[in-house]
């Protein structure tokens, strides 16, 4: 079976150039597949490379070297080489990002927060408002929290809604950046629930987590990043 | 037009505007597709302003072109349009904001006047149909419809930025352009009418090219940037590649100046 994402010899490095353009190797010769329905989890010390591989396949962050190749219905986009357009399009409706930070619009309220991927992607803003409301009921966010704006919530209200607005639409591909860091066991559950709910709907996931526990019960891989460091 | 979809709007190729022997913009080309925003970014005089008039034939091109598709879907170089139907697509198609309300308002006019206007400039005669859209407008500008007979004169300034905008956006335009369009306003403001042109842009399916400095204000409406310095566009690609993965010197200068809150 063709896989969802398929990453093949991927690099990345930064050049500083306030910092007299020294150069910092990230990663090198990344190379892994995810299948639908499968979770991949990546492993390794913090400053491995794990959220930029997760930013890279999402594309905030530009891919050195290699090929990252998503597949969208019928067709595989290079996402190394792809237009901007062409990203656009895939995040409209192919991959979804839980980032490990919300990054709220002023003045939006949580619930329009969290169904704006879904409302972009076709199904009407009622429709996707009332699914978002009972994702945010699921997660135990407050009631009277859905109408104010996410900025001042504390740090795991604030990831709750950064999940919902991620598990929301139903994407083939789903990227988690530390989706339970700040969560109490209880949420922490609903977070497992909702990851082992999507992938029996076949989506590819992959998945930052550090607590043992959590990466054991959505693990399918797991992938040691330190393999793909960049030896100095 | 769904055929047409995959055309751009508008293309800008190798757009060049000298002063003289000042360069106020050197060899800029992209291409604007239908719902999306450019920003272009930049210091003062890095020659975001000039591009933007060139873009509406406010200013002619020293070298280059830009074409623009029509309703009817043909494509057309600007330079090549007679004034008149430059003049019309500026009415009915286009939509400019000005960083100074006064010069994009008619200040001696009433806000309903100055939405009402372009109405009538695209052909509306009944009088009680141009003031029902015009409030409805005012009302979408979150400007009380109980002061669409006062002049902007006694506007904040929040305020007739946001009736300048429902000026623009009452005839539907398919293109906007916006020349700073939060700069001078207290940030309080600013986030409401950022939240605002964010909503339209979004519902109106609008393009947009929005000129301004002030990186978060690219970060919250635009797909995709532009940074230009001394007339020159050195780097481009989607809003938060650029933000987050900064290639060139100078964007990684502009991205590290910005305050942390």
């Amino acid at each position: 079976m063709q896989a969802a994402l398929e990453l093949t010899g991927v690099a990345k490095g930064f050049t500083m150039h306030l910092q007299g353009g020294v150069r910092l190797s990230v990663v090198s010769n990344v190379t892994f597949s995810v299948r639908a329905g499968e979770c991949v989890v990546l492993g390794g010390p913090s400053g491995a490379g794990k959220s930029s591989i997760l930013k890279m396949v999402f594309g905030s962050y530009r891919c050195d070297h290699g090929q990252i190749l998503v597949r969208r219905r019928a067709e595989s986009i290079d996402i190394a080489t792809a237009r901007a357009r062409q990203i656009l399009a895939l995040r409209k409706d192919t991959v979804g990002y839980v980032s490990q930070f919300l990054r709220a619009v002023p003045r939006v309220p949580t619930i329009d927060v969290v169904a704006e991927p879904l409302a972009g992607s076709g199904t009407s803003r009622d429709a996707a408002r009332r699914k978002a409301t009972e994702l945010l009921r699921r997660l135990n966010l407050p009631g009277p929290l859905w109408g104010l704006p996410p900025a001042t919530f504390s740090g795991g209200e604030q990831q709750r809604v950064n999940i919902a607005r991620g598990f929301l639409p139903n994407f083939p591909i789903l990227l988690l950046d530390e989706p339970t860091a700040s969560l109490d066991a209880a949420n922490c559950e609903v977070v497992m629930e909702l990851i082992a709910e999507r992938k029996r709907c076949g989506a590819a996931i992959v998945a930052i987590v550090h607590d043992h526990n959590v990466r054991d019960r959505i693990a399918d891989t797991v992938i040691d990043m330190t393999r793909f460091a960049e030896i100095a | 037009m769904k055929d047409n979809e995959d055309e751009p709007l508008l293309v800008a190729e190798g757009l060049t505007k000298r002063y003289g022997r000042q360069t106020g913009c050197q060899d800029v080309s992209f291409e604007l597709y239908e719902g999306e925003v450019i920003a272009v970014v930049g210091e003062s005089g890095s020659g975001k302003s000039t591009l933007l008039q060139m873009l509406c034939a406010q200013m002619e091109a020293t070298s280059g072109r830009v074409l623009y598709r029509k309703r009817d879907g043909v494509m057309c170089d600007l330079a090549a349009m007679d004034e008149a139907e430059r003049r019309f697509l500026a009415r009915t198609d286009w939509g400019y904001v000005h960083q100074d309300p006064t010069i994009g308002l008619r200040m001696a006019i009433s806000a309903g006047g100055n939405v009402g206007e372009r109405l009538m400039a695209v052909g509306q005669r009944h009088y009680g149909r141009i003031r029902g859209t015009a409030t409805s407008w005012l009302n979408r500008v979150e400007i009380d419809p109980v002061r669409i007979d006062d002049s902007p004169r006694t506007y904040s300034g929040g305020m007739r930025q946001r009736l300048q905008i429902a000026r623009n956006l009452v005839t539907e335009p398919r293109l906007v352009l916006l020349d700073e369009p939060t700069g001078g306003l207290d940030v309080s403001v600013q986030a409401r009418l950022l939240d605002l042109l964010r909503g339209l842009v979004a519902d109106l399916k609008l393009s947009a090219v929005v000129v301004t400095h002030d990186l978060a204000v690219a970060r919250l409406l635009s797909h995709r940037i532009m940074v230009m310095r001394g007339g020159k566009v050195i780097e481009s690609g989607l809003t938060d590649q650029v933000l987050d993965d900064p290639r060139e010197p100078y964007t990684q200068l502009l991205v590290a100046s910005i305050l942390p809150l």
